[in-house]
């Protein structure tokens, strides 16, 4: 019975078919304010579905001479991860005393395996521009990460140097969202701006520039994986701003959540539409110098319980 | 299973845009029905960055004896199931290159064209048109 339950949780909700159909959702939502922005009318609610069943069932592609394995390894990486990750950010918004000691690093490790897993697949690929892609995706790997985690030390301090992660929601069920203070704010744009450079969204996108680079890392992959990178991005899409409601803005305590998710999301749009590229250079300057200060700061504020 | 699959194809054709040594004319149309003014991402049409990712290559320009291996390659690159959309006059029939000592012929010598979309250039409303009787027929 508990076997059952557990691969249910993993596999239908809210793992992965859960997570994959709203993030896909979420796509859309993402898609059709792009096309408002453009004034455009946009596509329609199911074209996200639509995509995802065609790159089902083409032609997969594997090339010549590239590592099989890795390059079938990197989106099944993501996808696993991201699953876990789902389950885990539910079951303790659900239940904030279903939580264990270090589950917060957990989470962290686990929003790091995306883009590990897509710079495994695109440099196994075996393709130049791919391999200009993936060291991009590592340099900006390494800009957002630093501040991330800096936050993520703060937020610790603020929950009262527990890094289990339903304490912290238990912490601000008591005491009100870590977002209503200076240095709660400072980390709700830092984690704002990871979670774009996560996402590969726009101001942070070189990784996987269109037009000069075509797609990077993806530039290879064709039919089922290409559909995995797909979900992956899309299930990160939803997973991000969760975490981001969770450690800072109270969790899913009540349906008004949603109302903050959306805002979240929308947000992450309008900066994404509203911004040219940055250069890579330009990107990693502006996360160690600009927002890795910010962070610190926020840091400091913490200590001081500001 | 087959029902979902033209679905599927037919909901969302990413297209790859290949420019076989067109006078830019044609790719400078094609883009124009990327505006906002035609927005063909109402169809789910979307212009991607590689030909593994597509779903139809849209070609143009004269096939010569440079371009042809090159477009060969693409075509091969791409994976199947896949449409070859001819834009431009120069694609369906070499246009008034004919005579050129360079120009080996239209397309569908080499290529299973599905979709001929003449004018010089064509208008963006005709290259929509085009693809949706090419996608009507599927
Ligand atoms: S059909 Fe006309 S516009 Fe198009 S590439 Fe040929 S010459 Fe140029």
């Amino acid at each position: 019975m508990s076997v059952v339950r557990v691969l249910f949780s993993y596999i239908v909700f809210p793992g992965l078919i859960f997570t994959a159909v709203v993030g896909l959702f979420l796509t859309w939502i993402d898609r059709k304010v792009t096309a408002r922005i453009h004034w455009r009318v946009g596509p329609p609610w199911y074209q996200p579905y639509a995509d995802f069943l065609k790159l089902l069932l083409k032609e997969t592609i594997i090339p010549e001479g590239s590592s099989k394995v890795l390059f079938l390894l990197g989106p099944i990486m993501g996808l696993v991860a991201m699953s876990i990750l789902a389950v885990m950010l539910f079951s303790m918004n659900i239940n904030p005393h279903n939580t264990f000691v270090g589950d917060l690093i957990v989470i962290i490790y686990l929003l790091a395996i995306p883009p590990l897993g897509l710079m495994l697949g695109g440099s196994a690929s075996k393709n130049p521009l791919a391999s200009v892609g993936v060291s991009r995706e590592m340099t900006q790997y390494f800009a957002y990460e630093l501040p991330f985690l800096i936050v993520i030390a703060g937020i610790i301090l603020k929950s009262g140097g527990s890094v289990k992660f339903g304490e912290i929601i238990l912490a601000q069920r008591a005491s009100g969202p870590f977002l209503y203070s200076i240095s709660g704010v400072i980390a709700a744009v830092v984690i704002l701006l990871s979670a774009q450079a996560k996402l590969g969204f726009v101001p942070f996108d070189s990784p996987e520039a269109e037009q000069e680079i075509m797609a990077g890392p993806y530039i290879e992959y064709s039919g089922v994986p290409l559909a995995m990178y797909k979900v992956v991005r899309a299930m990160m899409l939803f997973l991000l701003p969760l975490f981001l409601i969770s450690v800072l803005w109270g969790g899913f305590a009540n349906w008004w959540a949603i109302l903050k998710f959306l805002l979240i999301i929308v947000l992450m749009i309008l900066i994404k539409n509203t911004n040219p590229r940055l250069r890579i250079d330009q990107s990693l300057r502006f996360f160690w110098l600009g927002i890795g200060g910010l962070s610190i700061i926020g840091l400091v504020l913490a200590v001081y319980g500001l | 299973m087959a029902n979902a699959k033209l679905w599927g194809l037919k909901k969302s054709p990413w297209v790859f845009h290949v420019a076989a040594a067109s006078c830019n004319n044609c790719d400078i149309e094609i883009l124009d029905i990327l505006t906002p003014r035609w927005d063909v991402e109402r169809f789910g049409i979307v212009l991607v960055g590689s030909p593994r990712h597509a779903d139809a290559l849209l070609v143009t320009g004269v096939l010569n004896r440079k371009s042809l291996p090159r477009v060969l390659r693409v075509y091969e690159q791409t994976p199947k199931p896949c449409l070859v959309i001819c834009v431009g006059t120069c694609t369906c029939d070499t246009h008034m290159f004919a005579p050129s000592y360079n120009v080996v012929g239209p397309y569908d010598k080499y290529l299973p064209v599905d979709v001929y979309i003449p004018g010089c250039p064509p208008k963006p409303e005709a290259m929509i048109i085009g693809v949706v009787k090419a996608l009507a027929r599927l």
